[in-house]
C-alpha cells in the first residue's frame, strides 16, 4: 500500500467523543489517507457534537456543518461552486451517520449518486441514532434493543443494505470498512480520492456507550463484525465489479452478540436464526462476487 | 432595451444580468418558467453558471448552501409547497449568513390543489431571516431581483422577491432590460466575506451553545436594520445608474387622504386605477404600496399614515385564527403612537380569485362608512356556502 502520509494528523486531539468513539478513530484514519486538501461536510450527527463547539475545532480542514438531512445536496453545492471557481481537485467529502445516510438523508444521497456527483460519501455507521441517545434507525440490525426499540420490542427487521441500494445506482465506487481494520480503511479512502464521480465509503463503528461495551471493546468488536461475516469487507465498482477483502474464518455470531448489552436479551433460538440470516446474507455476496468474476 | 417579457422571465435575465454562479431548483408550476429559461442559458453558454438539477426543493436550497458557503452567486425560484419544503433550511441560510437569492412565486398552499395567486406561502416564512420584497410588475421584478444580489451580499442576509402568480408570473409587459454594462457596474463581482477555504481552514455552522447563540442571532437582526438603510442607499446607485426608483413603500397621493388603502403585489396596480377614479369623484382616498416586507419598514408606515383618518389593509392572505398578515404588520407597527388611525383588515383574492376594482371600492366604502373596525378582518366576496363544519 502505497500511503505517504501516515505520520500526518488532520484531526486534532481534544475531541468531545466518548471514549472508545469508533466514529473517531474512522475520521482519524479517514483523514490520513485523504490529506487536507478537503473540505468536508458534516450533517447533524454525533460528529456535529464531537468536532467541537464554536469557536473550536477539532479538524484540521474546513468543515461545513450542514442540517441533518443535507449531505448529499450539500456537498454538490460545494462541489458546483468549487468547479465554476476552476477548483477541481479540492475533494469533497460528505461525513455523515447511518441515520444522515440510510434514513433521512437517503433522497439525498440518492440524488447526488444518480447525477453522478464528484464527491466522496463516507457514512459512519454506528448502527442508530447516537446523537439523540441511541434510538433505532434502518441501519439498527435485527436481534438490537435502542431506547425505541426496547424490552420485547427489540427490533425484529433487518438492517438495510445501504451498499447494495448504492450499487443499484451503479455508482463508480462503494465500499465498506472497519476501524479494525484500518490499513484496508485507508487504501479505500485513497482509491475512492483518486477517482471521479460519487464515491461512497461505508466504515462500521462501534460506540461502546450506544451498544453496552467497556470502551476498551470497541475495535475488537468490529474485528469480530467482519470475521463473523456480519459486516464484510468488500467493494464495488461501477455497481459490477465485486472484491471481498477479507475471508472469515468461520466464526459464529454468538460471542459477537454476547459481548454487548444491546443483545443480552436474545435467546439460544434468536441467535440461531440470526446466524442464519447472516449466513444466507454473506452467500449472496459471494454470489455476486463469483457472477461478476464470471462476467469479468 | 425595451422587450416584450413574461414576469418569469424579468426574473430570468435579471439573473442572467447578475451573472449568477451556481442555480439550483426544482420545478413547481407556476415558477417553472424562471428556471426553463435560465437552464437554457447556461446550456447555450449565455450564462456561465452550474444548474443543478436536483431532487427536490429542499435539496435545492441545500445545494445552494453548500455553493454561497463556498462564495459564489447562487440564485432558485420555488413557490407554495416547494418553499415549504425548504422552511428548515430558509432558516439555516440566513443562520449562516449566506447571500442567496431567490424568486418566490406566491401561490397557493394545498389542500385542495390550486395553482393561483396566494401570499400565505411566503407570508408564513417571515421568521426565518430572509429580506422579503412583494412585486408589482414586470419591470418591478426585474430591477428587484438584480438589486436582490447587491442588497444580499452587503449584509449577509438571503433575499426572497416575490411575485404574484399568473397575474405576474405569466403576464406579458413591456420591461426595459438593462445592458450588461450597466448591471456589471452597479452589480460588482461577489466577493465574500467568509467562504471554505483551505488555506484558513474554518468550520461553520457547529454547536452555538447559549453563551453564544443569542449573540448570532442579535447579529442577524443588525444586519437586517443594516439592510433597511443600504436599501435607500442602493436604490439611489441603481437610480443613477438604470434611471429608476421603486421604494420600500410607495405613498400615492396619501398626503391629504382620509382612507389609505395599504396593499402589496399586483393588488397594487389595480388600486391605483380605483384611486384615481375615487379621487376625479372628490373622494379624499390614498394608496400606500408596501414592497419591502422584511425588514419592516416601520417609520415609513408610521410617518406616511400620519395625516389619514382610516386605514384599510388587503391581504391576499391570511393567518388562521387571527387575521390577514399584512394588517397584522400594519397594527403592530402603529400600537405604539397615541391616536393612529384604526385598521380596517380586508381578506380578499385567496386562491387566485380576482381581485377587481369593484372590490377594491367595496372596500373603500366600508371603511369609509364605518365609525370602527368590527373584527380582526372583512373577508371580501365570500360566495354562500354551507358553514356547518364540525356541528351536528
Ligand atoms: C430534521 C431533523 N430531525 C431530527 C434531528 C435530530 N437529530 C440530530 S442527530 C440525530 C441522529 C443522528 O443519527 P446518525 O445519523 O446515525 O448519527 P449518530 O448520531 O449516530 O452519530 C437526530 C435524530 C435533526 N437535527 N434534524
Ligand atoms: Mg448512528
Amino acid at each position: 500500500m502505497q500511503l505517504d502520509n501516515l505520520n500526518r494528523e488532520h484531526m486534532c486531539s481534544g475531541h468531545v467523543g466518548c471514549p472508545g468513539c469508533g466514529a473517531a478513530l474512522a475520521m482519524r484514519f479517514l483523514l490520513k489517507a485523504l490529506g487536507n486538501k478537503t473540505i468536508m461536510i458534516i450533517p447533524a450527527c454525533c460528529w456535529s457534537i464531537i468536532a467541537g463547539p464554536y469557536p473550536q475545532s477539532t479538524l484540521k480542514i474546513p468543515v461545513l456543518h450542514s442540517a441533518f438531512e443535507t449531505g448529499g445536496a450539500v456537498a454538490s453545492g460545494v462541489r458546483a461552486a468549487h468547479d465554476i471557481k476552476g477548483d477541481t481537485e479540492t475533494t469533497v467529502v460528505t461525513w455523515a451517520g447511518d441515520g444522515g445516510t440510510f434514513d433521512i438523508g437517503f433522497q439525498a444521497l440518492s440524488g447526488a449518486v444518480e447525477r453522478n456527483e464528484n464527491f466522496i460519501y463516507v457514512c459512519y455507521d454506528n448502527e442508530a441514532y447516537m446523537n439523540t441517545g441511541v434510538q433505532r434507525s434502518s441501519s439498527t440490525p435485527y436481534g438490537a434493543w435502542t431506547t425505541t426499540t426496547p424490552g420485547q420490542h427489540w427490533k425484529r427487521l433487518r438492517k438495510k443494505n445501504i451498499v447494495e441500494a448504492l450499487v443499484a445506482h451503479r455508482i463508480p465506487y462503494a465500499a465498506t470498512a472497519s476501524i479494525a481494520f484500518p490499513e484496508d480503511l485507508m487504501r479505500k479512502a485513497k482509491k475512492a480520492k483518486d477517482m471521479a464521480g460519487s464515491r461512497f465509503i461505508h466504515i462500521f463503528s462501534s460506540c461502546p456507550t450506544g451498544w453496552g461495551m467497556p470502551s476498551e471493546m470497541s475495535v475488537k468488536i468490529a474485528r469480530m463484525a467482519v470475521q463473523t461475516t456480519i459486516f464484510p469487507l468488500y467493494e464495488v465498482e461501477d455497481g459490477l465489479r465485486y472484491t471481498i477483502n477479507y475471508t472469515p474464518k468461520g466464526y459464529l455470531v454468538n460471542e459477537y452478540f454476547r459481548l454487548q448489552g444491546r443483545f443480552k436479551h436474545l435467546t439460544e433460538e434468536d441467535l440461531e436464526s440470526i446466524q442464519e440470516m447472516v449466513d444466507e446474507d454473506w452467500n449472496l455476496l459471494l454470489r455476486k462476487a463469483g457472477v461478476a468474476l464470471e462476467t469479468s | 432595451m425595451r422587450h416584450v417579457l413574461e414576469g418569469s422571465h424579468a426574473v430570468s435575465e435579471a439573473v442572467r444580468l447578475a451573472r449568477a454562479q451556481v442555480i439550483s431548483a426544482y420545478p413547481i408550476t407556476p415558477q417553472t418558467h424562471i428556471v426553463e429559461q435560465l437552464s437554457e442559458y447556461c446550456a447555450n453558454g449565455t450564462l456561465n453558471a452550474r444548474f443543478l438539477r436536483v431532487e427536490s426543493e429542499h435539496s435545492a436550497l441545500a445545494a445552494l448552501i453548500g455553493a454561497a458557503s463556498s462564495g459564489v452567486r447562487t440564485f432558485t425560484a420555488t413557490s407554495s409547497q416547494g418553499l415549504a419544503l425548504m422552511h428548515e433550511l430558509l432558516h439555516w441560510a440566513s443562520g449562516a449568513r449566506l447571500p442567496i437569492v431567490m424568486a418566490q412565486v406566491n401561490r397557493a398552499m394545498a389542500p385542495g390543489w390550486n395553482i393561483w395567486a396566494d401570499q400565505t406561502d411566503s407570508l408564513a416564512q417571515r421568521d426565518t431571516g430572509w429580506v422579503q420584497f412583494y412585486c408589482e410588475n414586470g419591470q418591478e421584478v426585474l430591477d428587484t431581483t438584480i438589486q436582490a444580489f447587491r442588497l444580499a451580499e452587503w449584509v449577509n442576509l438571503p433575499v426572497m422577491v416575490n411575485l404574484d402568480a399568473f397575474f405576474l408570473s405569466h403576464t406579458y409587459e413591456p420591461v426595459d432590460v438593462p445592458d450588461q454594462k450597466s448591471v456589471d457596474s452597479f452589480l460588482p463581482p461577489y466577493k465574500p466575506r467568509f467562504q471554505l477555504d483551505l488555506a484558513n481552514p474554518c468550520a461553520f455552522n457547529q454547536l452555538a451553545p447559549p453563551n453564544i447563540y443569542m449573540e448570532m442571532r442579535h447579529n442577524i437582526q443588525m444586519a437586517m436594520d443594516e439592510a433597511f438603510t443600504f436599501f435607500e442607499q442602493m436604490e439611489e446607485e441603481f437610480g443613477t445608474i438604470l434611471g429608476r426608483r421603486h421604494g420600500a413603500v410607495e405613498a400615492i397621493r396619501c398626503d391629504d387622504a382620509e382612507v389609505i388603502l395599504i396593499t402589496s403585489g399586483t393588488v397594487t396596480s389595480t388600486s391605483r386605477q380605483v384611486v384615481a377614479k375615487l379621487r376625479e369623484k372628490g373622494e379624499k382616498v390614498g394608496l400606500l404600496k408596501i414592497k419591502l416586507f422584511r425588514p419592516f419598514p416601520l417609520n415609513l408606515l408610521r410617518e406616511l399614515t400620519k395625516p389619514a383618518s382610516k386605514i384599510a389593509v388587503i391581504d391576499r392572505n391570511f393567518s388562521f385564527g387571527a387575521s390577514g398578515i399584512f394588517a397584522q404588520e400594519v397594527k403592530a407597527a402603529l400600537c405604539n403612537f397615541p391616536g393612529h388611525p384604526p385598521v380596517y383588515g380586508y381578506v380578499a383574492g385567496l386562491g387566485g380569485r380576482d381581485i377587481t376594482t369593484e372590490v377594491i371600492e367595496d372596500i373603500y366604502w366600508l371603511t369609509k362608512n364605518s365609525t370602527a373596525p368590527e373584527n380582526e378582518s372583512s373577508w371580501v366576496g365570500l360566495r354562500e356556502v354551507d358553514h356547518a363544519v364540525g356541528q351536528s
